[in-house]
């Protein structure tokens, strides 16, 4: 259990030989994760993979710099190692503050059933249900590869101002790709179930659905006309990527950018900066979405916070030494992928909220355009705002009505431009998932939308 | 340290059960990471780690089948619990007769030098000084507002591989890297440039050409606009042809060949690109960033040629999927450290270069776009159908020059078009970070997406 990671006795001790150190702050992240997994691929179980991870970051500030040392070695000694080394940065002093935490007790996990309990032939199940569901679909398909994946992580988060927080944090994730081929060459498929909840998100029916859905798409594909290529009306379907948003606005919405002035939303706060309608949330306390979690990776519980409420900029995320920093408190976007890498603002779930309008509406009024059903990847150079995002589902409208696939292409836009350019939001929600990486670090986010239209935006196909 | 290592392994592997294989990935590293900002250390972090991977086979009559298990430690109990997750996940695989783990082939290795010890001898305030100097030029530099990073890391590991198929290897490698990422700004506008340098030790960095190129590629493309669509010639950056090659070598993995997931699938011996490329995958070559000395199986890294002018020449293969392909492997196994088992992959692409420098490719071609750099190429490149479209920035090239800056465009083709509309090759060679060495590299027919 976590207490047995890290006691408040320990913690207490390492915490203040950093500020015996001269440390004017300090902080210990211990980790103890497990993860499961295994891939069924060309009809076969190639591999069911354990891993184990464990041990303890701690950081050390010292005026404008962080010092950060970390040890897979959980003993007293190792750890008043790591503290010697991540002190380095400070000057010998003795400290006047003396550390007293104040536990915030035991978490247990808000998963029904934890995937450790279940046995292995049972995950097993669930592929082979998943390869031979996307193999009935006709039309072509000729590879389908299925993966499950799970992971409990434990984590203690302990700082010289008292703090001493735990969470239990479990995920399950399934994904499905299809290969389909045809006369036109080889197309893809690919569908994803990812959770913070247990192994109760899973079924038969469920992952039939999923790898019916990634066939689908991969025959369809087969039939898909090149892009157009230039601007044109864009529909983004409900859930087809709140991506959009998590790369066209969100990372320029992250302190640490923003204080450097590398972000186009620095200075902002106040100001329109989208279309009246658009109300942007970051929100770790939902219920089971793939960004959530009770707190975050510096002990800061769970919150939902507006970051643009009908078009106006009204606060960045924060992290806890940036808000110190500003004189504010944390927003709990404190994020780590590991005890092994130091903590930064980062997305959870961010969504745009729903508005009035009828899908259909949205779609019958659009003369000429791409419609999306589903987004794969973005990034985005938040000091400019260009950003660029993938389809992975796309269709051409016309005439106010839904025609012919299109093949894969990437969109390109300006943040604050594209959000000046949304002129319709429907009353649908929904959310997806995905994997965010920002200086290299990887971490769960959700991403939401209704379906929406922005009048204009670059699509970079062929034709 | 490196004997420890090896002798860990080697205990371990005298813990497997009379009728099981074992193979035990054993590795311990250290780093340091430097970020400064504002003539400050912003943060300075120092770590050791070390972890072990453990695959476990056994067979039966209808083939064998393997389990993997990982740990990121090295302590006794984590060891044995380790290997025994690995026992009990070997239970549920799909027997099946291509799966085995490497058998030693004959290939003798080569003495490529990935070790500098010199990398233990610089002090954490050299390692400072350099990051300092790295914001302090830039910064200085005309139109320059700020930076987002300017970062100095270091790392050193060694590694051990063993099985009980006769494999026992151990490598020592070291790496230094130097990055930033500029902000250049006139009036209201602003763009970004972002420059490295990497090498085996310290020395090796380039401070001085690194910030000369980040500065560089964000103040020229200051006044960049919204391009007009066309087709036309692009001629590819070095270092954006690098990225080219990393995608284009996903399709020539054994793995996603013989699982009908690479559109060269079947085309062995058939013209696949413009005659003039011919692609090796090089690891034997010292220059190269990726260059090894074993495989992730252990077995001897060796020269591969992939194509050869313009014909499919062959694909790269570990020992399973060479199996399953009926080919020995080619030494070409990779794996993301202890946490990772081995499948087939690229480390050091390098195309043969061509005769011209960079500006002669761009005299040659006349009239197209430069594209300085990509993005979007996780979301817009597919390995499997070939689908190419990424986000792109550069310049105008008219009359065999750059002219005005683009940005907020797009490039596309499909990758089959683009390896036969390959019409020059730089002889500019720049050995890069990651799996493949870049060069100019002119392509026709790229649909070009602006306004």
């Amino acid at each position: 259990m976590s207490t047995a990671l890290l006691t408040p006795d320990v913690a207490q001790r390492v915490l203040q030989a950093a500020l015996d150190r001269g440390g004017e702050w300090a902080e210990i992240f211990a980790e103890d994760r497990s993860t499961s997994g295994a891939s069924l691929d060309d009809q076969r179980v190639e591999e069911l993979s354990s891993g184990r991870d464990r041990g303890v970051g701690i950081r050390v500030v010292v005026g404008e710099t962080v010092g950060f040392a970390h040890t897979a070695d959980l003993s007293e000694s190792a750890l008043l190692e790591a503290v010697a080394a991540a002190a380095s940065v400070a000057r010998a002093g003795g400290a006047s503050k003396t550390v007293a935490l104040h536990s915030g007790g035991l978490v247990l996990p808000t998963a029904q059933i934890l995937p450790e309990t279940i046995a292995k032939q049972t995950k097993l199940e669930l592929l082979f249900a998943a390869d031979d569901a996307a193999r009935s679909v006709e039309g072509g398909i000729a590879q389908v590869s299925v993966g499950f994946g799970d992971s409990r992580r434990r984590i203690v988060v302990a700082n010289t101002d008292g703090l001493f927080e735990t969470d239990d944090q479990v995920r399950v994730r399934f994904i499905v790709m299809a290969v389909a081929m045809g006369d036109t060459g080889l197309q893809t498929g690919y569908q994803v179930l990812a959770r913070t909840e247990g192994f109760e998100v899973l079924s038969e029916d469920i992952v039939r659905r999923l790898a019916e859905k990634a066939a689908n798409q991969a025959v369809t594909k087969l039939s898909a006309r090149p892009a157009p290529s230039g601007e044109l009306p864009i529909v983004l379907a409900g859930g087809s990527g709140g991506i959009l948003f998590h790369e066209a606005c969100g990372h320029g919405l992250e302190a640490d950018l923003v204080v450097k002035d590398t972000s186009v939303y620095s200075h902002r706060v106040g100001q329109l900066v989208a279309s009246p309608g658009v109300t942007l949330v970051d929100d770790s306390t939902m219920g089971g979405e793939w960004g959530t979690a009770r707190i975050d990776d510096e002990g800061t519980k769970a919150s939902s916070n507006t970051l643009i409420d009908d078009g106006v900029l009204t606060d960045y995320m924060w992290d806890f030494l940036r808000a110190r920093k500003t004189g504010r408190s944390s927003a709990g976007n404190g994020r780590r992928q590991s005890y092994q890498h130091l903590p930064m603002v980062r997305m959870t779930n961010t969504y745009l909220l729903a508005g009035k309008e009828r899908a259909e509406d949205i779609i019958a009024s659009t003369e000429r355009g791409i419609y999306v059903r589903q987004l794969g990847g973005g990034q985005v150079d938040t000091a400019t705002g260009d950003f660029v995002f993938g389809t992975s589902e796309s269709y051409l409208i016309e005439h106010g009505e839904v025609t012919e696939p299109l093949r894969d292409s990437n969109l390109i836009g300006n943040g604050p431009e594209i959000l000046a350019k949304i002129d319709a939001i429907a009353d649908d929600f929904s959310m997806t998932v995905g994997t965010c990486g920002k200086d290299g670090q990887q971490v769960p986010v959700g991403c939401g939308q209704p379906t929406m239209r922005i009048t204009s935006c670059t699509v970079g196909g062929t034709a | 340290m490196t004997s420890q290592l090896e002798t860990l392994a080697a205990t371990l592997l005298s813990s497997a059960k009379e009728n099981e294989g074992m193979e035990v990935y054993v590795a311990r590293g250290s780093e340091t990471e430097v970020r400064v900002y504002e003539g400050e250390v912003e943060s300075l972090a120092a770590a050791t780690s070390a972890g072990i991977g453990v695959r476990i086979l056994h067979e039966t009559p209808d083939g064998a089948r393997v389990g993997f298990a990982w740990a990121g430690s090295l302590e006794r109990d984590v060891l044995e619990e380790t290997i025994a997750a690995a026992r009990d996940n070997a239970l549920f695989a799909t027997p099946d007769p291509s799966v085995a783990f490497a058998v030693p082939d004959g290939v003798a290795p080569t003495s490529v030098n990935l070790y500098d010890p010199s990398i233990r001898t610089v002090t954490t305030e050299a390692k400072i000084a350099f990051a300092m100097e790295l914001e302090r030029m830039v910064r200085s530099a005309n139109k320059v507002r700020g930076i987002r990073s300017a970062d100095y890391g270091d790392s050193e590991v060694e590694v051990a591989l063993a099985s009980t198929t006769g494999i026992s290897t151990t490598t020592r490698r070291t790496s230094a890297s130097g990055a930033v990422e500029v902000i250049a700004g006139d009036g209201d506008e602003v763009q970004t440039g972002y420059s490295y340098t990497a090498g085996r030790s310290f020395s090796a960095l380039d401070l001085e050409a690194t910030a000369t190129d980040a500065v560089a590629r964000a103040v020229s493309m200051l006044g960049a606009t919204k391009p007009a669509s066309m087709k036309c010639v692009a001629i590819f950056d070095p270092r954006v042809v690098a990225q080219l090659l990393g995608i284009i070598s996903s399709a020539l993995s054994g793995e996603a060949v013989v699982k009908g997931r690479s559109f060269f699938a079947g085309r062995i011996g058939e013209l696949v690109a413009a005659p003039l490329v011919t692609l090796y995958d090089d690891p034997t070559d010292a220059r190269a960033y990726g260059a090894s000395i074993f495989d992730g199986e252990g077995l001897a890294c060796r020269k591969n040629a992939l194509i050869t002018g313009g014909m499919l020449n062959g694909f790269v293969y570990d020992t399973v999927s060479g199996r399953r392909a009926g080919v020995p492997s080619t030494g070409s196994a990779v794996r993301g450290g202890f946490a990772g088992t081995p499948g087939p992959g690229c480390r050091a692409l390098v195309l043969e270069p061509g005769t011209l420098d960079r500006d002669g490719v761009l005299a040659a071609i006349g009239d197209g776009i430069y594209v300085q750099s990509i993005s979007g190429v996780h979301s817009g490149v597919s390995p499997v159908s070939g689908d190419f479209s990424v986000g792109a920035e550069g310049f105008i090239v008219r009359d065999g020059k750059l002219a005005e800056p683009f940005r907020e465009a797009t490039v596309a083709s499909t990758l089959q078009k683009m390896l036969s509309n390959v019409v020059a090759i730089g002889s500019d060679v720049e050995w890069l970070p990651g799996i493949a060495a870049g060069q100019s590299l002119a392509i026709a027919e790229m649909s070009l997406s602006g306004s």
